[in-house]
């Protein structure tokens, strides 16, 4: 049995899944039925001035059958009352005192606004506090949300402001909807924060109905973009993560965001610097008996390389990741086909000859039976045909021992520049 | 199981008694696992007798977390792998599965059966023995009921003895289902994880003979009977002492203890029933290099109680059946071997007691099948001397017991498993077996937790 237990800027949680703020954690019966199915902390439905939300929300993506591949909605914050929210958060923190429990706020840019909230959700007993510089519609055109994320003076000057009042860590939740990440999650640290949180959902339109030419989804025919999220922007969250992780500017812990769905998609943001994860899109598809899942799928694989404590592992991968110019030149695969294992349904081939290095040759064996071949020498070892093989073993990619050192851009660029220094200098 | 092709019988005898489904691909089984829509209230696991929590293995599967997924089957299901590869699954879980009427049920046995491999291949425990509470428990037969109660009163700390009559462990699923569907190695494995929560099974012992009651009731606490049903009853009819005439459970017996032997190979062979015993005996008779199987039944294709699947799978391996025909006479030669089986065709009449039409005669219709083999396959006979002799309520052979509790009419003792199928009590399968140890456990626990014996 692993140790699953967690400590994120302080804050204690008997394992590193939490809820996303977001619908699941509406209210103290969602939250409660939560912890007894395991999940080991909530981020509550973002709190501040109610709104009104509209009806449709949500649409998703299903990708050749797979339901919720992506998931966007145009739902706001919390539309309950804040005293409702907060006498709920008050009785679940006293039923279940050792999970972890946040609240998510958003308000308007203003110093006393930000002052009022966090004094009131502290006096509930909140864990924490996670400021919502993220929501990408409705509240942006409020300048709040996104509006407020995307400017880093305003991040900076917010996240002061609460930590000039705040006893409880202060996490602040970024927008994706930005082009490098850093800087705003640089200007939460400037600004003193405790901890940071991402991916908040990126800006999206579903679809658009073919036959009545709506917007998916559409509110009496009318649409507005969405916040995107779920399994489809793992990736994009992994490498925000991944990015501020690495930045030896960015010294807080980080909850990794976007598209988790099992203990694996974890494993991979806590080895990317993840102190703890959060998970929205996943718990509304399935429920949240998911979790028994996450625990025991990520106990045994602790258990099995034999690590004592989920901590142990945070940030491992990080230092596995740099920039390109880092990356070894020298270094050379190619693709292998097995053909008893191929299938020969040709996909390789036709990827590679229309829209790669045409090396994978269609040939025939003596007895007539075809075969493919790949031309290693032409090889440039990009791994399009075994991203496209449907047999698992069909296709490896199998490193070539090359006979020049390692060799990165960076070292090269150096080189040709200390060549010419040299020269000069001569 | 439901997916099973026979059909392919090759001349190496060897192969024929290989099992015939070769398991999920790695691929097959996440594309499958993701297939499931992980439904909540699911009706699959109502359908399972042991309430396997099946949308959380098959989640498992697919995320990978194979020790996870074996162990959720095999808390529920303590012969989980056996069960994934005989349960009529077509008509419990996967008959339930809500992708039915949609696209096609979810293939849970065979993902059942690839989480189990795993375990199998890894040889890990799974399960820890519990803490020891004093108390003894003798269990009375190793088959499917006998080891499912003797994992579950190990867990909760009892000492547990299991007597078994034949030289190995696992019962009928050891020596009674044949091994192109049930292979030895996995009783085995199953047996195994059992012996490993240090349950002592004593085998070629039979209770009652080696043992006698009296001894076994003042040695232990509390004893189970899970002694299963006997072999086939006589027929009643002239020529049963022939050469060549068998009983079905003997002679898949024989396939799963003693080595292959060809003296079946170009034979014609009749088998006498269509149960699933019958169809387990004229398949291995066909394995065997049978030139020709038939199946003798005296009521029709609707009244067998043999499966769908079985009977496809006894199809496609060849086997004819003759519908309506009720033997009357085995004919032997000289040399005491059976050479005929002398018929009588017979017609549905009345709706008998059980809501089928009852067979009757139909008068000088008596034939002749040409056969050198006899297998008979008419049920099975009840354990009467062992009953008896614990002196236990029964009727015609049926243990009685608590439907609630599985306790016999003697207060310490128990049964469960087909010891006490019959007369409308339970339905002979592994499965129910299965889940009937369990509830025998849980019942002696709660015995002593209620007399305070236990806290
Ligand atoms: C040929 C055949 C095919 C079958 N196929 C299927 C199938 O595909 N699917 C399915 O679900 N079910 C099938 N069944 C039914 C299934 O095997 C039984 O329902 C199940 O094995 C019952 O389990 P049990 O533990 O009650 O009894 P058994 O498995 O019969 O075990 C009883 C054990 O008690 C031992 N014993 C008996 N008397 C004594 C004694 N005096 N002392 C010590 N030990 C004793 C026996 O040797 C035996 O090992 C099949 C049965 C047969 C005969
Ligand atoms: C319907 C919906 C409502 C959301 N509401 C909020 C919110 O109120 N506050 C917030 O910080 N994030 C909100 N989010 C974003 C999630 O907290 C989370 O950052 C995002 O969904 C990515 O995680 P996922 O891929 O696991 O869903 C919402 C997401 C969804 C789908
Ligand atoms: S999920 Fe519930 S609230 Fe949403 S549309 Fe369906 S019934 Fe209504
Ligand atoms: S894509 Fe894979 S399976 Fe298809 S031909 Fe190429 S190697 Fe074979
Ligand atoms: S009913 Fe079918 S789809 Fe639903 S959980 Fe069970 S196996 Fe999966």
């Amino acid at each position: 049995m692993a140790d699953l237990r967690i400590s994120f800027a302080g804050i204690k949680s008997p394992n590193p899944f939490w809820l996303a703020s977001a619908p699941p954690t509406n209210s103290g019966y969602q939250v409660q039925r939560a912890f007894e199915a395991g999940w080991g902390g909530a981020v509550w439905k973002t709190l501040g001035e109610p709104i009104i939300n509209t009806t449709s929300r949500f649409a998703a993506l299903s990708f050749n059958g797979q339901r919720v591949a992506g998931f966007n909605n145009i739902e706001l914050i919390t539309d309950r009352p804040l005293e409702v929210n907060l006498k709920e958060i008050y009785e679940t923190k006293k039923r279940f005192p050792n999970h972890a429990i946040i609240a998510s706020l958003m308000v308007e840019p203003k110093q006393e606004k930000w002052h009022e909230i966090v004094k009131r959700v502290e006096d509930v007993g909140v864990d924490g506090l996670e400021l919502n510089f993220g929501c990408p519609h409705g509240m942006a055109e409020r300048g709040m949300g996104a509006a407020s994320g995307q400017v880093p003076e305003l991040v900076e000057k917010q996240t002061y402001w609460v930590k000039e009042v705040a006893k409880t860590p202060v996490i602040v939740k970024l927008t994706p909807n930005i082009t490098d990440i850093t800087i705003t999650a640089e200007a939460a640290v400037q600004g003193g924060a405790d901890a940071i949180s991402m991916i908040n959902t990126i800006n999206s339109l579903m679809g658009v109905d073919l036959d009545t030419w709506n917007t998916i989804p559409h509110v009496a025919g009318k649409g507005a973009h969405g916040g995107y999220c779920g399994p489809a922007v793992k990736p994009i969250a992994l490498n925000m993560v991944g990015e501020c992780a690495r930045n030896p500017l960015i010294d807080v812990p980080i909850s990794g965001i976007g598209g988790i769905s099992n203990w694996q998609d974890a494993v991979e943001f806590i080895l990317m610097g993840a102190t703890g994860v959060q998970v929205c899109t996943a718990a509304m598809h399935h429920g949240f008996s998911i979790v028994e899942d996450m625990l025991d799928g990520l106990n045994n694989y602790l258990d099995s390389k034999g690590i004592a404590s989920i901590m142990d592992i945070v940030g491992k991968a990080v230092p596995k990741y740099s920039d390109w110019g880092d990356l070894d030149l020298n270094y050379k695969v190619v693709a292998r086909i097995n053909n008893d294992v191929c299938i020969n349904c040709n996909k390789c081939h036709i990827s590679c000859e229309d829209t790669s290095h045409q090396c994978i040759d269609m040939l025939k064996n003596e007895n007539g039976e075809p075969y493919l071949k790949v031309r290693e020498e032409d090889c440039v070892g990009c791994n399009l045909c075994a991203i496209v093989c449907p047999v698992e073993g069909a296709i490896n990619m199998v490193e070539l021992k090359q006979p020049l050192p390692k060799m990165t851009w960076n070292e090269r660029q150096s080189n040709i520049a200390r060549f010419k220094i040299d020269k000069v200098a001569k | 199981m439901s997916t099973l092709t026979g059909g392919q019988i090759s001349l190496n005898l060897i192969d024929n008694f290989k099992e015939i489904h070769p398991g999920l691909t790695k691929r097959e089984a996440i594309e499958e696992a993701n297939r499931c829509l992980y439904c909540y209230d699911a009706p699959c696991i109502k359908a399972c007798p042991t309430s396997i929590e099946i949308p959380k293995f098959i989640k498992k599967i697919a995320t990978g977390n194979l020790k996870g997924s074996a162990k959720t089957i095999l808390e529920a299901n303590p012969i989980g792998a056996s069960c994934a590869r005989v349960c009529p699954t077509e008509e419990l879980c996967e008959g339930a599965c809500v992708l039915n009427n949609e696209t096609k049920p979810i293939s849970i046995g065979h993902l059942q059966r690839y989480a189990t491999d795993w375990a199998m291949q890894q040889r890990e425990p799974l399960f820890e023995v519990g803490e020891k509470n004093g108390k003894k428990v003798a269990i009375i037969g190793s088959g499917p009921a006998g080891l499912s109660a003797a994992r579950e009163l190990s867990l909760l700390g009892y000492e547990v003895t299991i007597f078994e009559a034949q030289q190995e462990a696992g019962g009928l699923n050891r020596y009674g289902i044949v091994s192109f569907r049930l292979p030895t190695e996995v009783v085995q494995w199953e047996v195994e994880q059992v012996k490993q929560l240090n349950v002592d099974i004593k085998t070629n012992t039979v209770v009652g003979v080696d043992i006698t009651t009296e001894e076994l009731l003042n040695q232990f606490d509390r004893v189970v009977v899970a002694v299963g049903m006997g072999n086939v009853p006589h027929l009643g009819i002239e020529g049963e002492t022939l050469k060549g005439v068998y009983d079905a459970i003997e002679f898949v017996k024989r396939t799963k203890m003693d080595e292959l032997t060809d003296d079946l190979v170009g034979k014609r062979v009749t088998v006498i029933g269509a149960g699933n015993t019958a169809i387990d005996a004229a398949t291995t008779a066909v394995r065997l290099g049978a030139a020709n199987v038939k199946i003798v039944y005296r009521r029709t294709k609707n009244e067998m109680t043999a499966y769908q699947f079985e009977y496809d799978f006894a199809k496609q391996d060849g086997v004819e059946f003759r519908w309506l025909t009720t033997p009357t006479k085995i004919i032997g030669n000289e040399q005491n071997e059976v050479v005929g089986l002398e018929c009588l065709k017979m017609e549905l009449g009345e709706v008998g007691v059980d809501g089928r039409q009852k067979p009757i005669p139909v008068q000088q219709s008596e034939f002749v099948l040409e056969t050198d083999v006899v297998i008979k396959a008419i049920g099975q006979s009840r354990h009467l001397l062992l009953i008896e002799g614990f002196g236990l309520e029964h009727s015609k052979g049926v243990v009685e017991v608590n439907p609630e509790t599985y306790q016999t009419s003697k207060e310490k003792i128990y049964a469960c498993g087909d010891v006490i199928f019959g007369n409308g009590q339970g339905e002979a399968m592994v499965v129910t077996a299965a889940q009937q140890g369990k509830e025998v456990a849980e019942a002696i626990h709660r015995s002593f937790v209620l007399q305070s014996e236990i806290v």
